[in-house]
């Protein structure tokens, strides 16, 4: 039902069950980078061992785009598999499941005419593995495992774009880009806000709490320093409160080790 | 992350820019003298005042001072929703109307800090138009508030020149998104318009953005619709 179970169903399946969830946890995650590393798609690679795993030199405006793309390639899929997968989408929710679909296929496509327009080659769509080699297995026949990810999904989204707006900065021709990238980011932040309360929790994230979803999701939010500020001595509304008013980024790398698991190659 | 330093980095870089040249400006009122402070070097840059209107400036203290604006605006008037909450209103909305005021209240004393002496003044509101007892009218202006609020964060981030700046205001506006989904969640329950085809186009799946001076009512217009001490921001595209 919750992901803390299919957590703990995946330590168990590993007959791990002498280990904390954390452990489990962090075990998924390792996995997963191993596996983002090896399974990044084409012409993404060189981006993501030359620049962002390096952080020697700030990615440009196309390979940033790329990136976005790919995971724009993995919501708009996710979804589209969701709302194929006859009996998961439960009628009450489809209006906001089907809008959802609608934006990030509309995204893909964005993505894919602005690479071109800069002269770049957009990446091609790589194949995706929702169950995450079967930690998932029930991904689209149980819905709450469906809401599970595409919470997971898009509070990543969100990180991962924010994580690029200074980087597209730096390149000067980026303007339209960086509104363009903020409009989706903001899309992805309400979609987040919405499947996050489906599940019953708050739209926005307290702390670092992950609800049962891998750690390294949530890693950092529980910051409250902010342009070089700690907001708890600024202001008299609790930590907890600071932190979910302000969300915060990851870095590329971060990002692919979540993404990673879900991409075969 | 301990900062050893008591200004933060806004303020330093600031003050970096504006330690060359210090001064006072005077602005003489309608009858009543007011002093405001301003520390510059680029005195364009900061926040003036004529005629009882402040102009939020130019350049990024510009764009900050602006998203200052909306800022109070929006944590005066949820105070003031949860000052005299609506009747019948449920756990769940109440929950939500005081998280969204928390937040609105850590953005505002976070850009009054961050501003420092450049900050632009406590701005007097008018919610004279809007009917606390009413949930709907409550609900309805929260949308607008919110919807606005990540149109001008959206629309602001390309003019923003500081990449620590950028990224600020995208910490910011993805938690007025988070809010705008699900206050229009509360109005509209289950349907598609936490991010509906009213501010989110259709075929691009882009959210709405607005500089503060455009479309009629631009921002600045509509903030004033909400407003005692006016703003403009004439600098600002």
């Amino acid at each position: 039902m919750n992901t803390t179970k299919i957590f703990e169903a995946l330590a168990n399946e590993k007959n791990e069950t002498d280990i904390s969830r954390r452990d489990a946890l962090n075990k998924t995650l390792k996995l997963g980078l191993k596996a983002a590393i090896a399974a990044i798609p084409l012409g993404l690679s060189s981006i993501m061992s030359n620049r962002a795993f390096a952080q020697t030199s700030t990615p440009g405006v196309v390979d940033i785009l790329n990136y976005a793309l790919t995971l724009e390639y993995l919501e708009s899929e996710f979804y589209q598999m969701g709302l194929a997968s006859s009996g998961l989408v439960p009628s009450s929710d489809m209006n906001i499941i089907a809008q959802i679909s609608k934006h990030e296929d509309a995204h893909v496509i964005l993505l894919k005419s602005t690479i071109t327009s800069l002269q770049g080659t957009p990446v091609s769509k790589p194949n995706f593995d929702f169950t995450a080699g079967g930690t998932f297995a029930d991904v689209f026949s149980n819905y709450q495992t469906f809401l599970a990810l595409s919470n997971a999904f898009e509070d990543t989204g969100v990180r991962a774009y924010k994580g690029q707006a200074a980087n597209l900065l730096a390149d000067k021709a980026a303007g339209a880009v960086i509104t363009a990238a903020l409009d989706i980011h903001s899309v992805e932040a309400r979609h987040a806000s919405e499947i996050r309360r489906l599940r019953g929790f708050k739209g926005w994230i307290t702390q670092s709490q992950a609800n049962g979803l891998p750690a390294a999701i949530y890693a950092g939010e529980d910051n409250t320093m902010q342009g070089g500020k700690d907001v708890k001595t600024i202001t008299s509304v609790s930590a907890d409160a600071i932190t979910e008013a302000f969300d915060e980024p990851l870095t590329m790398a971060q990002v692919l080790a979540i993404a990673g698991p879900f991409i075969k190659a | 992350m301990k900062e050893t330093n008591d200004e933060g980095a806004v303020q330093k870089i600031l003050t970096t820019q504006l330690n060359r040249k210090t001064f006072l400006k005077y602005s003489a009122i309608a009858g009543s003298t007011m002093a405001i402070g301003l520390e510059a070097c680029h005195k364009d840059d900061n926040p003036s005042m004529s005629n009882g209107t402040v102009d939020v400036g130019s350049g990024d203290t510009g764009i900050l001072n602006f998203a200052y604006a909306l800022e109070q605006l929006e944590a005066a008037f949820y105070i003031q929703v949860n000052a005299s909450m609506y009747s019948g209103a449920t756990n769940e909305e109440k929950q939500i109307l005081a998280d969204i005021m928390n937040h609105e209240i850590a953005h505002r004393d976070f850009f009054k800090a961050a501003l420092g002496s450049s900050a632009i003044m406590q701005l007097q509101v008018d919610f004279s138009k809007i009917d606390f007892t009413s949930r709907a009218s409550v609900l309805a202006t929260a949308k607008a508030l919110e919807d606005t609020g990540v149109s001008a964060y959206n629309g602001a981030g390309q003019y923003i020149t500081n990449g620590d700046y950028l990224t600020l205001a995208g910490k910011i506006v993805s938690v007025e998104a988070r809010h705008a989904a699900a206050i229009r969640d509360l109005l509209n329950p289950k349907s598609a318009s936490f991010a509906g085809d009213d501010v989110v186009d259709p075929t691009t799946g882009l959210d709405f953005s607005r500089t503060p001076n455009a479309g009629n009512p631009s921002i600045v217009a509509t903030a004033n619709t909400f407003l005692k001490t006016k703003i403009s921001a004439t600098k600002l595209p």
